[in-house]
Parts: C-alpha cells; sequence; structure tokens
C-alpha cells in the first residue's frame, strides 16, 4: 500500500498478523489520505479497496459525485471525498483509488488519493472534535485520532454519504 | 385438467399441509382462537372452492368437518381429541379425494357417509367418541380405493398400528408418480423472489457474455471461439427460459374484471357487456403488476363516463347493452392493450371547456390544436369531465394517475375517441423492463443510452443537402420533411461542456405521447440489449435519467429518460403549445368532413377531403400524353400535368378511362392519377401522423379500414412549378404561414381547421394584443387574417396599428366580418386591410388567400 508513513508500517507490524477488527480497548480503522489529510474509515464498513478505475461521469448530479464505475457487474456511485470535504480537487494526473462501502443495499465508492493501513485505534487515543474544527467536517467526522505526528479524522460513512 | 381445477388442488394441498399441523397444535391447545380460525379457514376454502367447481363428494366431507370446526369456533363446543383425530379422518378423505382427482381426473367415489355421520354427530356435541368404529367401516367399505384407504385408516388409529404409516407413505408418495406424468399436475410454486433473483444473476450473465464476445472480437484467438459461441447461445437460451418463467398471461390482471364489471353494472343501472381478447397474450409479471392497476381504473371509467344507460342507448339507436372490450397483442417486442367502449365517446367541447376553465391552455391554443390533442388534456393532473363525482370515478385521481405510471413503465397511453360511438385508449408497453434495447449514442464526450420505444428516427445533421439544424432565437429546431421539429442539445441540457459544434451531428427523433422532438448528439453508436439497473438514491432527483447500466466493453453508462426530457425541455408533459401541434397534425377539427376514398399502388386505401377537389374525370387513355417524361392531358384546351400517387405507375399502365382528381385553381388544374374511385363518405378528421410518409398526412380508420389521406399541398407541389404563380420555390420551403386574430373560439375552429386543410400554416390568436405581440416577438406571417369586432383593440384599430409601421407594415390583411356593408368594407379599407370576406364564406376566404399572397409575389 502506498503512503504507508514509517509511524503506521511500525504499528502494523506491531500488531499480530490478522489485525484484531475490534476490541473493548480499540477499534480497527481503514486509513486513507484525502490531499494530505489523514483519515480513517471504519474497517468494517469497507467491503473492498480497488485501485484507479475508469469512472463514467453523471451529468446534473451533486458535485460530491465523481460518477459510477462497475464493480464486477455491479454499479458503484463513487463519492470523491476530495470534494466531499471542501478540499481542493485532484490534479488532473493523479489516480485516485476507491473505498468501497455499502449502504442500503447499494455500494458507493470513496474516492480517496492514496489508502494506508488497516490498524487498532485504542479508544484512550481519541478526542472529540476540537469545537473550532470546519463545521462541514465537524458534520462528518467522528472524533479524531493522534497518530504519532500525525492526527486521524474519522469519518462517519452514514454522514458521508448524506448529500443532496 | 383445467387452469382453474390445477389451481385448485395445488392450493388444497398446500392447505392440507397446512391444516395438519394446525389441527395437532390446536389438539395441543384447544383455546387458541387464532389456530381454530386458521383452521376454520382452510376448511372452509375447501368447501367453497369445491363447491364452485362442482365436487360434490370433497364438498360434503368438507363442509360436514367445517360444521364440527364452526362449532368449536363459535364457543359451542370444546375441543377434544377426539373431535381433532375426527378432523384428522376428515382431511385425509379430502387428501385421498384430491389425489384422485389429480391422478384421474375425478373424484373417487365411495362411501363418506359414515366419517360425515360421526362429523355431524361430533358437531351436535352427542358424542365424539364413537365415530372410531363407524370410521373405521368407511375405511373398509370403499375397499377398492386403496390410495384412499390407507390415509383414512391410519387416520384413525394414529398412535398404533406401527405397520400402517410407511404404508400410508408410499401410497401417498408413489401414486403419483406411478399414474404416470400425464395427469399429474407439472406445476410447482416458486417465490418470486427466487425468479426475480434468478432473473438478476441472468441479467448478469448476459453483460458478462457480452464482455466476452467484445474481448473476443479483438483478439485472434480461435480456441475460444467455439466454446464462447456456445457460452453465448446457452446464454441466451437461459435468458430466454428464466424470462419465460416471469411471463404471465395478461388474462391473470383481468381475471377480476368480469366481477367488477357485474357490480358496476348494478350500481351504475347500465347494462355493460365485457369482452375480453388475447386474454392469453403473455408478458413480463413485474410489467403485469404494474398495470393491473391502471386497467382496473380505465375500465371502470369505460363503464362509467363511457357507456351511457340503456335509455340514452335506445335513444341514441344502439343497443341496450354497451360494450367494453379489452383486447391484448404482441407487437414487435411490445404488448398493445386496447381498452375500448362504444359509449358516447370523449366530449371534445366539455374537455376543452374544461381545459380552458383550469388554465390548462389560452383559447388561442386550443384553438389551434386538432381534436386528438385535446382529448389528451383527459391526463393531465386535477381533469376530471365527470359532471357529478360518483362512488365509481370522478374524484380527481384519474387517466393522470394511469398515464403516470405506465409511463413509469416506458409505456405510452393514446386515445381515440369519436363522439356518439365510443372511446378506444391504446396502451404500448414493452414485454419487460428487465432487457431493453437501448441505442447509444455519445455527447459531450459522455455515452449515453437511449431506450428504443420512443426513438422515431435517426437524422443525420448539416450533411450536404440533408436537413440543417437551424434556430429561432435561441431554440435550435429541424425542417424534416416539411415539418419543424423542435429539438433539445443533450450537451446543453445536461449541461456538459462542449466546443460550439453544433451546426452538425445527429438528430435522434423522440416521441413521447403525441409530442415529438428531436434530440441532437454528437455522435451514435451501435444498438446494445441492456440491462436497465436503477440509479443510486443520492441521484434520483435527477429525473434525465430512468437508470444505468453496464455495457458490454465494461464501462458504467446512464440511460436517457425521454419523458424526463421531453419534460425539462418543455416539449413534452401535455404542454404542447398550438404550433408544435400543427407541425404533425395538419389537419383536425371537430366537424365532419367528406371524404373521397380511393385506391392508388398499393392496398390501403387512400382519402383527400372532399371540398379539394374539383373534379373526377375519367380520362381515355389515348388523351395522356407525355412531355419530358411527365404525364399530361389536354383538359379544357390546356395542358394539365399529371401526378400518379403510386410511384411505379407509367402512362402504359392506363388504364382504359383512367380515373384523375382534378384540382384547379382559376384556370390552372392538375390531375392527380388514382386506381379507382371508392367512396364518398363523412367522417371526423382524425388524423393519426404515425408512420407518416411525404405526401400524405396521415392515417385514420374509415369503415374500420385503416386509410391515408393525402397531403393535397404536396402533390400540387409535385405537379410543377408554375402551379402556385411563380411562388413555387417559396411553396416549396415552407407552407404559407396565417396569422388568424379572432376572438370566438367558434370562428376560430372554423376557419384554423379549413386554412390548415387547405395547406397553410395557422396561427391563432384570440386578441389584437396577442398579435401586436407576435410582432414584436419577431414571428413572422404572410399574411394575417382578422376579425373586425373583438373586445379592446378591434380589427381596425389592429389594421391601423399594423400599417403605422412595424415588422409587418406591408403584410397583406383580410378581414373577416359579419358586417359586409358597402361602408363598412370602405372603412376596412381605409385602416388598411387589403381585402374584406364575410364569415361562414370558406371559399371566398379561401380566394382572397390566394389572391393577397400572389399580389405580394407580384409586388
Amino acid at each position: 500500500m502506498q503512503q504507508a508513513t514509517p509511524e503506521t508500517a511500525g504499528r502494523a507490524a506491531r500488531t499480530a498478523a490478522p489485525p484484531p477488527l475490534a476490541d473493548e480497548a480499540a477499534e480497527t480503522y481503514l486509513t486513507l489520505t484525502v490531499a494530505d489529510q489523514l483519515c480513517g474509515v471504519p474497517v468494517l464498513a469497507v467491503r473492498d479497496v480497488l485501485g484507479y478505475q475508469a469512472i463514467t461521469r453523471i451529468p446534473l448530479a451533486p458535485p460530491e459525485v465523481a460518477g459510477s464505475l462497475n464493480l464486477r457487474g455491479r454499479i458503484v456511485t463513487a463519492i470523491d471525498l476530495r470534494r466531499r470535504l471542501g478540499l481542493p480537487p485532484r490534479g488532473a494526473e493523479a489516480k485516485a483509488m476507491s473505498v468501497v462501502v455499502e449502504r442500503d443495499g447499494e455500494l458507493y465508492s470513496l474516492l480517496a488519493d492514496a489508502v494506508g493501513d488497516v490498524l487498532p485505534l485504542p479508544l484512550d487515543q481519541r478526542a472529540a472534535n476540537p469545537p473550532t474544527l470546519d463545521p462541514l467536517w465537524r458534520e462528518v467526522s467522528t472524533g479524531v485520532h493522534r497518530l504519532g505526528e500525525r492526527l486521524v479524522i474519522l469519518l462517519d460513512v452514514e454522514r458521508i454519504l448524506a448529500i443532496g | 385438467m383445467d387452469d382453474l381445477l390445477a389451481d385448485f388442488l395445488t392450493e388444497t394441498s398446500e392447505g392440507l399441509v397446512a391444516l395438519d399441523s394446525a389441527l395437532v397444535r390446536l389438539e395441543r391447545n384447544p383455546d387458541d382462537q387464532a389456530t381454530l380460525s386458521e383452521v376454520f379457514r382452510i376448511v372452509h376454502t375447501v368447501k367453497g372452492t369445491c363447491g364452485f367447481l362442482g365436487l360434490g363428494q370433497l364438498e360434503a366431507v368438507a363442509h360436514a368437518a367445517e360444521n364440527v370446526l364452526g362449532r368449536y369456533r363459535d364457543g359451542a363446543l370444546k375441543v377434544s381429541a377426539s373431535g381433532v383425530t375426527l378432523i384428522l379422518a376428515a382431511t385425509d378423505r379430502i387428501r385421498a379425494i384430491v389425489t384422485s382427482l389429480e391422478q384421474k381426473g375425478a373424484e373417487p367415489g365411495g362411501d363418506d357417509m359414515p366419517l360425515i355421520n360421526a362429523l355431524n354427530a361430533a358437531a351436535e356435541g352427542r358424542d365424539a367418541a364413537p365415530p372410531k368404529p363407524s370410521a373405521a367401516k368407511a375405511a373398509a367399505t370403499p375397499a377398492p380405493e386403496p390410495v384412499a384407504v390407507a390415509p383414512l385408516a391410519i387416520a384413525e388409529a394414529p398412535e398404533p398400528a406401527p405397520g400402517e404409516p410407511p404404508a400410508f407413505s408410499p401410497a401417498e408418495m408413489t401414486a403419483p408418480e406411478g399414474s404416470g406424468p400425464t395427469n399429474a399436475p407439472q406445476t410447482i410454486r416458486v417465490s418470486v423472489d427466487v425468479l426475480e433473483g434468478l432473473m438478476m444473476l441472468v441479467s448478469e450473465l448476459v453483460l458478462t457474455r457480452n464482455q466476452l464476445l467484445q474481448l473476443a472480437r479483438s483478439e485472434d484467438n480461435q480456441a475460444f471461439a467455439v466454446p464462447l459461441q456456445r457460452l453465448s447461445h446457452i446464454t441466451t437460451d437461459l435468458q430466454e427460459g428464466v424470462m419465460k418463467t416471469r411471463m404471465q398471461p395478461i388474462g391473470n390482471a383481468w381475471a377480476k374484471l368480469p366481477r367488477l364489471v357485474r357490480d358496476l353494472s348494478h350500481e351504475l343501472g347500465k347494462k355493460i357487456e365485457l369482452q375480453m381478447k388475447g386474454a392469453e397474450t403473455e408478458l413480463d409479471r413485474q410489467v403485469l403488476e404494474l398495470i393491473k392497476d391502471p386497467l382496473t381504473h380505465m375500465v371502470r371509467n369505460s363503464g362509467d363516463h363511457g357507456l351511457e344507460t340503456p335509455a340514452d342507448r335506445r335513444a341514441a339507436g344502439k343497443p341496450e347493452t354497451g360494450k367494453v372490450m379489452l383486447n391484448a397483442y404482441h407487437e414487435g417486442g411490445h404488448i398493445i392493450i386496447e381498452v375500448a367502449d362504444d359509449g358516447k365517446g370523449l366530449p371534445v367541447a366539455k374537455i376543452r371547456a374544461k381545459a380552458l376553465a383550469q388554465g390548462m391552455a389560452t383559447e388561442a391554443e386550443l384553438a389551434g390544436m386538432a381534436e386528438r390533442d385535446i382529448l389528451r388534456f383527459i391526463f393531465r393532473a386535477g381533469f376530471s369531465t365527470a359532471a357529478a363525482v360518483t362512488a365509481v370515478s370522478g374524484r380527481g385521481v384519474g387517466m393522470d394517475v394511469v398515464k403516470t405510471n405506465i409511463e413509469k413503465i416506458g409505456g405510452t397511453i393514446e386515445v381515440r375517441s369519436a363522439e356518439g360511438r365510443g372511446t378506444t385508449f391504446v396502451i404500448k408497453i414493452p414485454l419487460t423492463l428487465a432487457i431493453v434495447s437501448a441505442l447509444i449514442v455519445e455527447s459531450g464526450g459522455e455515452r449515453f443510452a437511449v431506450p428504443q420505444i420512443g426513438v422515431v428516427e435517426l437524422v443525420r445533421a448539416g450533411g450536404e443537402g440533408g436537413p440543417q439544424l437551424e434556430r429561432i432565437k435561441d431554440a435550435p429546431v429541424m425542417r424534416l420533411r416539411d415539418r419543424l421539429l423542435p429539438l433539445v442539445s443533450l450537451s446543453r441540457l445536461l449541461q456538459l461542456d462542449t466546443e460550439a459544434r453544433e451546426d452538425t451531428g445527429f438528430v435522434v427523433v423522440t416521441q413521447v405521447g403525441a409530442h415529438v422532438f428531436g434530440i441532437i448528439v454528437d455522435r451514435v453508436f451501435d444498438t446494445e440489449e441492456i440491462v436497465v439497473k436503477p440509479v443510486a438514491p443520492i441521484l434520483r432527483h435527477v429525473t434525465m435519467f430512468s437508470g444505468n447500466t453496464i455495457l458490454g466493453d465494461g464501462s458504467v453508462i446512464m440511460i436517457l429518460d425521454p419523458n424526463g426530457i421531453a419534460r425539462a425541455s418543455g416539449v413534452g408533459g401535455e404542454t404542447a403549445t398550438a404550433n408544435e401541434t400543427e407541425a404533425r397534425h395538419g389537419l383536425g377539427g371537430p366537424e365532419k368532413t367528406s371524404l373521397l376514398l380511393f385506391r392508388a399502388g398499393d392496398g390501403t386505401p387512400k382519402a383527400v377531403p372532399l371540398g379539394l377537389v374539383s373534379r373526377l374525370e375519367d380520362v381515355e387513355r389515348e388523351r395522356i400524353e407525355s412531355a419530358g417524361g411527365k404525364p399530361l392531358v389536354q383538359y379544357r384546351g390546356r395542358l394539365m400535368p399529371l401526378v400518379p400517387l403510386d410511384p411505379m405507375w407509367c402512362v402504359e399502365m392506363a388504364k382504359e378511362r383512367q380515373p384523375v382528381l382534378v384540382f384547379s385553381d382559376g384556370d390552372r388544374a392538375m390531375g392527380v392519377v388514382v386506381d379507382e374511385i371508392l367512396d364518398v363518405v363523412e367522417e371526423h378528421l382524425a388524423i393519426d401522423p404515425a408512420g407518416t410518409r411525404p405526401g400524405f398526412l396521415g392515417s385514420m380508420v374509415i369503415n374500420q379500414r385503416v386509410t391515408e389521406v393525402i397531403d393535397t399541398s404536396w402533390w400540387l407541389r409535385e405537379a410543377g412549378e408554375d402551379w402556385f404563380g411563380g411562388s413555387a420555390s417559396k411553396r416549396n420551403a415552407l407552407p404559407q404561414r396565417v396569422l388568424v386574430v379572432e376572438d370566438s373560439a367558434f370562428f376560430r375552429n372554423l376557419v384554423v381547421p379549413a386554412l390548415t386543410a387547405a395547406g397553410y400554416a395557422v396561427t391563432a390568436v384570440a386578441h389584437a394584443k396577442e398579435a401586436l405581440r407576435l410582432r414584436d416577438a419577431g414571428a413572422k406571417f404572410d399574411i394575417i387574417v382578422s376579425d373586425i369586432e373583438m373586445p379592446e383593440i378591434d380589427g381596425l384599430a389592429l389594421a391601423r396599428a399594423l400599417r403605422e409601421g412595424g415588422a409587418w407594415a406591408e403584410l397583406p390583411l383580410i378581414a373577416l366580418t359579419g358586417r359586409s356593408t358597402p361602408r363598412d368594407v370602405e372603412a376596412g379599407r381605409v385602416a388598411g386591410f387589403t381585402d374584406y370576406v364575410g364569415k361562414f364564406d370558406r371559399e371566398a376566404l379561401l380566394a382572397s388567400l390566394q389572391q393577397c399572397l400572389a399580389m405580394t409575389v407580384a409586388a
């Protein structure tokens, strides 16, 4: 996986080979990078992680909707996390990765710049959203996690998909 | 075995299984009212149905059992083990009878009296215990029926008799097989979900197959070719097979209608006969479910609004019993369902008035509308012409809901009506919703699928000699075979970024309801079978798409919804303006017109309004000459060009006395060569423009035959250049445009169809103000016909205003008035009118129009 920082790599190595999906003290997250911001999505919500996919644009769709793609015969609606989080758009040459999640039987793909590791994040290292956080982010985030030097914004998939 | 019996047997077998376990539960739990009710209901159903089917033996047993259960249910008797045993015995007897019915198609016979007596005794509460011996006798008596005996016997002695259960089960199990597969019902019930799941998988398989085939085309690997071919065939077969499991005869949706019609006829005091044709026509059950309600509603409407009371019918000279007819048949991948009645027809005048009163259209728009477009108002929301709200219909939920439901499944609905003779609704729906054929187009660099059901034709625009994309202000239009086709640019509609290369492209001519419009696209690929998948919920608000799908190459593509496009671009949605509809419907009007029927070329009868024909002539073959390859005849001292309607016709084929329809204007004449004059009939001009070809306005039904109505002006143009006094080139481009200013709807209705029929493009407005507004908006006309007496601005003031200046200052102006004293005529001339014509005088108006137009051309 790309962009695995030394810290995350080290942590991943320390955890047992099949990472525990959840226990009392920690929740397991898949980390991803969106315009240099490290984010986390509960790993249990994730169905697939895909490399770059051809995406069909959907005219007149909300701006956050990047288009749709074909995942083994199922149509997946792609949400551009950069746009969803109000971040600058991705350069034309940058290839996004897809984190596929399911909601109400429909598949959605969250487009991220890079996908990191699956990590158990201990609950005691989690902090609530700082009140000064951008309201848009506060809306979609369930908290902030310290990961070494960096901060991971924990994303709520339900709220990310609440568009329009 | 008939279907009814087969259904009954399947249902009863299922019921019996449930009954066994319910009875056992009841025995354990005698106070369980729910179980008791369930048991009672099952037995009651069996009894009721078999009485209906004439199965006396079965009914007797079930009836006796039901009696006992009824007593239990009412609390008159306590549920006892012996009672339950008795009922179980009855159940087994029922099962035996059912088995016999399955195998032999008849009841087994035998004596059930001991069992029935025991049941009756139990019902009277006399004694529940003694049945055992008597019932055992019952078991012994019908000895020749081994199948029947065995179950009864074990039911009598459930606990002991260890040897008997095995004897019972084989009997039950083997009997159907032993009797051969011929008689046993070859149906099983499968849950709809399973079928839906299968269908989905097959759809995916089809897609994957298409993908593979596409790959194989680009690869040159022979080894895969053959197995791939087979896979392809098998997939197709599988698809058809699974589709078949979803197919149901449309009769299933009609099953409830006879009862409904019967009740309706009682309620309304009308005599109604329901005729159903094509009940065996099969369609996808998903579609079937969706049209069930609309159909029911329409049949109800036909009975309630369409048919008259017996007294009215008698007065109208019709049989007392009104007919409601349902007809279903396949037509090119679609199902056509007709719902017709022979009632009073739709009241056009009422609909027109209502549309006006509800502000759905202005008078001017209505005046320019053909009858069939006015009829379409009944599909608008909130429109109901029923004067009284009856319990049956007329509650404001009406045809608009029907139309919406039908459009939802990609279907269309049309209405035809003849006042006094009835109304016919024609519904066209796809066979299946799962897989549709679609045209793949490209616009703004993106590909889209257009379902083929709405596509009428494809036109390449901007090519040499072909039709060109033009603009009226910013609205793109195209002249296609002398019709003005409104266009919608897909890239603009979908806000796709495109360079401005809009002068060339392809136009997908699309029909939504009665509206025809073109969608401009950049490229057209081929057609493909696609599996429609719904779009994600977050995209549902984008009404331009009806779904999405995956193409053979694996890419995702959006499916365009022609209805949504029509609505978004203001073309459809039953909001057509007079001009648009006129582009399609050349003729139309409420009054009856004399039509000359004749035959020419193919077998389809042709018609032309009689008023347009000057004379019918028989021309001797010898007199037909040829000049420059064109047939001519000397006629009244001049040369008259002859135009054959049949393109294959040549002088050599002329009959000895060749029938010719002569059209003349002043001293000019032309003859249309036909094969045979058939008849003259009086008919409402209700021309259906579908399938129009050049030279024909469309078709209509006359004497139950589809008849093509010829476009006289087109054929006149065929006759040659000098026909319209030197203005031929102008005529060739477009029919001359007439603006009619007339405040009275009645006169508009009189004038507009007359002028339209004469080949003019007519726009009607109700006020002088509106005429002036059109002028300022830059509308162009060749001539104006105006009433004199009008509210606010009268005709004279209008004439003065027009003559004062502006774009129309030079236009010929014809006054149309009831008063034509010399003083009035003089006043008109002073105000600026070119000519003065009395109302009602159609001939004079037409003559004046020609004269005035010729004058301007000459000037």
